[in-house]
């Protein structure tokens, strides 16, 4: 099956806590960090890397998976290092990360799935920068495609897609006709998480994301990667969601350390009066 | 002035407490901008008796759509329902559950309308209402103006208090199903696993007590103990659950569960930015770990450098002793 992966660039998760505000609380601040593709987002692409395999050695490609995202020229090499994970193509919508919210990123990507007509589109739940959690709700209904989103694993057979997905709770099972829409959650990089219509059940992938080897680094150079004017897909640019102001989250004081499990309770029952 | 929909979310037939917060919202706009607010109840068999859970809030109307097609959900036949009756309202709020989170984007893209998720708090500035959201993990707040003529708003459960009945008796309305679209026709609803437990909800509870992989897979035997006696929810960190000794739906964190209780207790959890961003408005904070340099005790109130497989047992035997003084 034809599958498109949307991909985003975000500061460096793991170092969300050097995150700066800018002077005067207007803008987010991100120039120490360093951009990196949002984790969700891999385990979309190795989802969909699964999803297109047979599980045999040497794998057998079952289809074709094109990666898109949307950012100015240096967001290529985000691109450059999913081709060279495995994606077949690459896509880039030329613009500029202050020109975009979740709705216009949602109405770009209607376009591309137009145009590219894939049979699944698989992305991460949520872009760790902006926490949003949207991109993929909004396209799914844009598109009225049916939607799996949270998606812990994803089983193909001949009739679809059968999916469980994380909820509150507890796990919820749906069955999808495609075309659809998934987004992924964690666990979806499990061993067992995501089996192609074609892989044996007993089959178990490494835990976690591929990595690329340094031949497919060498081979991705030379995949295609069209590029794209945003002003070609979407004819109104206009954002609905203004951010005008950022602040700090409140500082915790430091707290304290106890001798013995004696001494907390004490605390926990005449300090804190907790229990 | 603004019209304000609560949609409410039900759980084999009642209503979940989680609806109680977008109610608080509800009324904090109502505050601050005027208008009135009136409350969604949508799902299958049993949805109108649920309804009547809800007329004593202080909302104009309830309505109701029971319908057999919404028996089990599936946001590709409530996102129509929701964006019918949301055409006479100007601020639709729901809480950033599982539910809000799959279903209110889907419900703003029908609406043309922006959607802000996840909120802490609403403010107005100049007239206008602003949404505060966490961003990065929690490490800046952003606030942000939705300009379209709807908006659609998802709220943070633990930074929304639960509302409480303010008297009354709302009118309950009918209101019939919305045809869903294609989407509908390629979803079919197969399961839904629900773990029985008699614990408080992890995004309601007063007390939380969270594990981490240090306790591999004696995680349940060390933990539950715990917080049978603190009267707890259980969490864990993502480690726990991604090495498979929690279930994933007990993660608290950035991309988990976002969780602020009177009492969250850590234990072998080293404390990574993701995981505080989920737990670090909790009023106390505890951390056990036998590592003095762990991050998670640069934000607890009370830390306990202890082998956790023997400080665990002995918290638990101090407690239950306490129990039985008093």
């Amino acid at each position: 099956m034809k599958i498109l992966v949307p991909i985003k660039r975000v500061a460096d998760p793991d170092n969300a806590n050097k995150v700066r505000i800018g002077s005067g609380g207007q803008k987010i601040d991100t120039g120490n960090l360093e951009w990196k593709l949002n984790p969700f987002d891999e385990y979309a692409l190795e989802a969909a890397l699964r999803l297109n395999e047979d599980g045999k050695a040497p794998k057998t490609r079952l289809g074709e998976v094109v990666v898109v995202t949307l950012g100015p020229k240096e967001v290529e090499t985000n691109l450059r290092s999913a081709l060279a994970t495995g994606a077949d193509r690459a896509l880039r919508i030329e613009t500029s990360d202050e020109q975009l919210d979740g709705h216009l990123v949602a109405l770009a990507l209607k376009k591309v799935v137009e145009e590219e007509k894939p049979d699944l589109i698989l992305m991460g739940k949520q872009a760790v920068d902006g926490d949003s959690n949207q991109v993929g709700q909004i396209l799914a209904e844009l598109l009225d495609y049916p939607m799996a989103t949270f998606a812990a694993t994803i089983k193909a057979d001949a009739r679809g897609l059968e999916v469980s997905r994380e909820v509150d709770g507890g796990v919820a099972v749906v069955r999808l006709g495609l075309p659809a829409l998934i987004t992924v959650d964690l666990r979806i990089v499990a061993p067992t998480s995501v089996y192609s219509a074609q892989t044996d059940r007993s089959f178990k992938y490494n835990e976690g994301v591929r990595f690329a080897p340094l031949p497919a680094i060498m081979a991705a150079k030379r995949k295609k990667l069209d590029v794209k004017a945003l002003g070609d897909l979407v004819s109104d640019g206009k954002l609905r969601t203004r951010y005008t102001e950022f602040a700090p989250p409140p500082e915790r004081k430091a707290g304290k350390k106890v001798s013995s499990v004696a001494d907390l309770v004490s605390k926990l029952a005449n300090e804190a009066k907790v229990i | 002035m603004s019209e304000i929909l609560v949609v409410a979310e039900l759980a084999e037939g009642a209503v979940r407490k989680a609806t109680h917060s977008a109610i608080q919202c509800a009324r904090r706009i109502q505050q601050l901008v005027g208008g009135s607010f009136s409350i969604l109840v949508l799902g299958g068999a049993g949805a109108k008796a649920a309804a009547g859970e809800l007329t004593s809030f202080g909302a104009a109307r309830i309505l109701c759509c029971e319908d057999a097609n919404l028996e089990h959900y599936l946001a590709e036949r409530y996102a129509p329902v929701v964006a019918a009756a949301a055409q006479k309202f100007d601020v639709i709020v729901a809480t950033a559950s599982s539910y809000g989170k799959d279903l209110l984007p889907r419900v703003a893209a029908r609406l043309d309308a922006a959607y802000a998720s996840d909120c802490s708090d609403v403010i107005s500035k100049g007239g206008q209402l602003s949404y505060k959201r966490p961003m990065f993990a929690g490490n800046a707040y952003g606030f942000c103006f939705l300009d379209t003529p709807k908006q659609v708003v998802g709220v943070r459960q633990s930074e929304f208090e639960a509302a409480q009945p303010s008297g009354g008796a709302s009118p309950i309305e009918d209101l019939p199903l919305a045809a869903p679209g294609a989407a509908a026709q390629r979803i079919e609803f197969v399961s839904l696993d629900q773990v029985k437990s008699e614990r408080p909800e992890l995004a309601e509870a007063r007390v939380v007590v969270s594990g981490g992989r240090a306790l591999k897979d004696q995680f349940f035997q060390v933990i539950e103990p715990l917080a049978n006696s603190l009267g707890a929810a259980i969490g864990a960190s993502r480690a726990a659950c991604d090495a498979g000794y929690a279930p994933g739906d007990f993660q608290v964190g950035q991309t988990g569960k976002v969780v602020a209780p009177e009492l969250y207790v850590a234990i072998g959890i080293s404390g990574a930015i993701q995981h505080i961003a989920g737990m670090k408005s909790s009023k106390t904070i505890v951390a056990i770990n036998k590592d003095p340099e762990a991050p998670i005790f640069q934000i607890a109130d009370y830390g306990l450098v202890a082998d956790l497989f023997q400080a665990v047992p002995e918290l638990v035997s101090a407690l239950e002793a306490r129990k039985k003084k008093s």
